[in-house]
């Protein structure tokens, strides 16, 4: 398939840029940040979210979705890259779509899936307990008696935990921390019993949760997917993720970029633009060739996850990893070429840096990727 | 499309019949590259054979018109022949700057008797080409170029000095750009001018790299007469002519990357040198060192398709090679020196045949000139910096 996008494409990215322009720039979430909104993010832009079809953007028209691919989620979360837009549709339609979609039985997706694309149920993928993403050394405990389960344990940094509806945990029923079999994804109703959530303030003013599980009851009508063979969809539902975060990403660093440029051409210094002097137009260039380079791998990887779920892993694994280190070059360049103005925090570019910095690390950083990648490879 | 399939076929078919045993295998080495031209010796009777047979066909230069020797095949045919020589691993009949770089400036802005006369010898191998461009005086800044070439009525009058002409010593002609008036600005003064290399006047003397012999030469031209005839396109209008052929040659570096010496995998030739333990490289810096490298290298592959699928498409900025010559160069640096990293003390050798004398350092030293040659990376950075950013000139 050619690594460009097709027309369909190219419009929705042109109408979701509009529209978040219009209802949620940069200003609507130093809103929500300075006035301390107990959501941290606006239910009614996600009503709006739900009428452009986005919300259900990969839930299938069966149940009442938008039905289309990763490509086009991939469009609108770099769109959101652009505007920082906090809003479930990382956790909700991308991450536990992809897990429900794929692993869930119809009584299940029939429950959750047209809430969730008419923006009626938030839902949330529970994965970390650490400070480094290592999906694999999961240890909070699902310990079973007949067709009853009782959950132990926590979970840090679970996106959007403190509105979700529905958490997607993922447990061990057996094996030990390290080991990838032993896994098993729970959903559970976020008001259940023993379950204590406390939101996180983050540096991007965005939104996570800490989550306790003191002897959580759950059944085996809770299990999404396969008991103990949880860590196949598990991976994936990480893959959609970290892909959708690469696109962020990357629409992040090209803002970031974008507003630098804009910024040599009309920032006067000795008499000149700033923009004419070498040192800088040549550190500009290097950043737009590392960008564009990346843009490259992301078309890839959604194209990828769209024609075969399965055999995104090392393909995703290159995007996240790339569209991290470009973002990242391109928020500490923004920063630095913006001089003093870019450090205050009445000027925007300080939003970029720190939702790279989130976005970078959420699902495994560079280093955990280009780790995978090896492994993959076989060394 | 079932057009293309059977042209797939038929290529196919062909190639099976045509292409000696010898010539399906790889590359030993430089040895093995078949350049043409009079003095040419040829390596073997395969050799030989497999040029006439391409040429014959038309196939050495498959895009260029019949009439000139070439194999008149649209864009999407030429594809279909290079994907079925690869698949059967077929060895390209023959390599030239002739093919590469004057055929495609020749074809733009050649008149009907210099195409003629040059695109069959070309095509069929009988003329070796080389390219006369940078001066001692004038490298990042080409168009300062110094070599004079002053109209006597029916014919030039050329003197002055060439640096890194590839292959000047075995060449049998050199394609050059001179300066024809003084007196105007830089670009406006340039000319482009053919001349056979056994002119009276002209000498070579080959240049020694850090990397060992190589293939540049210094080439000198003392009172060298050319005829009025060899101009290309029009007098003083040079410079148009070595902006198309400059294009060309960042594309070749670029694209390839350049990939001297070692074919294999990084990851291949670092375990082969280091050994694993519990299935990871034994070193586990250099193995992240690596898994970082070869995750920017998948990337610059991809960022290679999506440029050509955006040329197809009309949307790529021609600008967009230099992108491509700046990554692709520095790609390569950085994998030579991962290269000798993962080869450690081995990897110093010099001589010996254990080392192939020392292919791994002599490949990590000439990709040091990647980023040199062909416009430096700064020169790159110079025309993305203006072409795609539009940031304003000083």
């Amino acid at each position: 398939m050619a690594l460009v996008l097709t027309d369909e494409q190219s419009m929705l990215r042109d109408t979701a840029r509009s529209f978040l322009a219009r209802n949620a720039s940069i200003s609507h979430l130093r809103q929500l940040r300075d006035h301390r909104d107990p959501d941290g993010f606006s239910r009614e832009l996600w009503k709006e979210f739900a009428e452009q079809g986005w919300a259900g953007i990969l839930v299938p028209e069966s149940h009442r979705g938008l039905g289309v691919g990763y490509v086009e989620a991939g469009i609108v979360m770099e769109e959101l890259g652009h505007t920082l837009t906090p809003s479930p549709f990382f956790s909700t339609s991308v991450v536990a779509v992809s897990a429900i979609a794929h692993a869930g039985n119809n009584t299940q997706k029939s429950a959750w899936l047209p809430k969730i694309a008419s923006a009626d149920l938030i839902a949330t993928l529970a994965v970390d307990e650490a400070p480094k993403h290592r999906p694999e050394k999961i240890a909070l405990s699902a310990t079973r008696s007949g067709n009853a389960f009782s959950l132990k344990g926590s979970k840090c940094f679970v996106v959007d935990g403190h509105v979700a509806d529905l958490l997607i945990v993922a447990a061990r029923t057996s094996g030990a921390p390290g080991e990838t079999g032993g896994i098993t994804l729970f959903a559970l109703d976020s008001k259940c019993k023993g379950l204590r959530v406390e939101r996180t303030i983050t540096v991007d003013s965005h939104n996570a949760a800490r989550v306790v599980f003191d002897n959580v009851p759950a059944s085996t009508e809770n299990v999404l997917g396969q008991i103990d063979d949880g860590w196949s969809i598990l991976d994936r539902t990480l893959d959609a993720g970290r892909v959708a975060l690469a696109s962020e990403l990357l629409g992040a660093g090209d803002e970031a970029f974008a507003r630098t440029l804009a910024y040599l051409k009309e920032r006067k210094q000795f008499g000149k633009l700033i923009g004419e002097f070498q040192a800088l137009q040549h550190r500009a260039a290097n950043l737009y060739c590392d960008l564009e380079v990346t843009r490259s791998t992301l078309l890839q990887a959604l194209q990828t996850l769209d024609e075969s779920f399965d055999a995104a892993a090392q393909i995703v694994s290159i995007a996240k990893a790339r569209a991290a280190q470009s973002a990242t070059l391109a928020v500490q360049e923004g920063i630095q070429m913006h001089g003093g103005i870019g450090m205050t925090d009445e000027f925007d570019i300080g939003f970029f840096i720190k939702r790279v910095r989130v976005c970078q690390e959420l699902f495994g950083d560079t280093n955990f990727h280009a780790d995978r990648v090896a492994r993959l490879n076989h060394y | 499309m079932a057009d293309l399939e059977s042209v797939r076929k038929e290529t196919r078919a062909w190639l099976e019949e045509n292409c000696p045993p010898e010539m399906c295998t790889p590359l030993r080495g430089e040895e093995d590259v078949c350049w043409g031209g009079r003095k040419w010796k040829f390596s073997s009777d395969a050799q030989r054979v497999w040029l006439e047979r391409m040429a014959a066909r038309g196939w050495t230069v498959p895009e260029w018109p019949r009439e000139y020797g070439g194999g008149g095949l649209s864009r999407e045919e030429a594809k279909v022949l290079r994907e079925e020589m690869r698949k059967l691993g077929c060895r390209s009949p023959l390599d030239s700057f002739g093919i590469w770089m004057l055929g495609p400036a020749l074809l733009r802005y050649g008149n009907a008797d210099q195409k003629g006369e040059h695109l069959p010898k070309i095509a069929r191998g009988e003329i070796r080409w080389c390219q006369g461009y940078s001066e001692p005086g004038s490298g990042s800044d080409l168009a300062s170029l110094q070599t004079r070439a002053e109209d006597k009525g029916d014919h030039f009058l050329v003197n002055g000095s060439k640096i890194w002409t590839s292959y000047a010593n075995k060449a049998d002609w050199i394609f050059c750009l001179v300066r024809t008036d003084p007196k105007v600005p830089k670009h406006q003064g340039i000319s482009f001018l053919l001349f056979d290399m056994e002119s009276p006047g002209v000498s070579t003397a080959p240049i020694t790299l850090i990397s060992g012999s190589s293939p540049f030469c210094q080439t000198f031209f003392e009172d060298v007469l050319v005829p009025k005839a060899n101009l290309v396109g029009e007098m003083n209008k040079g410079w148009e002519v070595a902006k198309l052929l400059l294009a060309h040659e960042r594309d070749t570096i670029g694209g390839t990357g350049l990939s001297t010496g070692e074919t294999r995998p990084l990851r291949q030739i670092a375990a082969e040198a280091i050994g694993l333990e519990n299935g990871v490289l034994a070193d586990t810096n250099l193995r992240l060192q690596i898994a970082l490298f070869e995750i920017d290298a998948k990337a610059f592959r991809l960022t290679n398709d999506r440029v050509s699928d955006l040329m197809k498409q009309g949307k790529a900025n021609p600008a967009v090679s230099s992108l491509l010559k700046y990554y692709g160069t520095e790609l390569n640096k950085r994998r030579q020196e991962l290269i000798m990293s993962a080869g450690g003390l081995d990897a110093l050798e010099w001589e010996g045949e254990s080392s192939h004398e020392g292919r791994a350092a002599r490949a990590w030293l000439r990709s040091k000139g990647n980023s040199i040659e062909g416009g430096t990376s700064e020169v790159q950075l110079n025309v993305i910096a203006k072409r795609l950013l539009n940031l304003p000139v000083e």
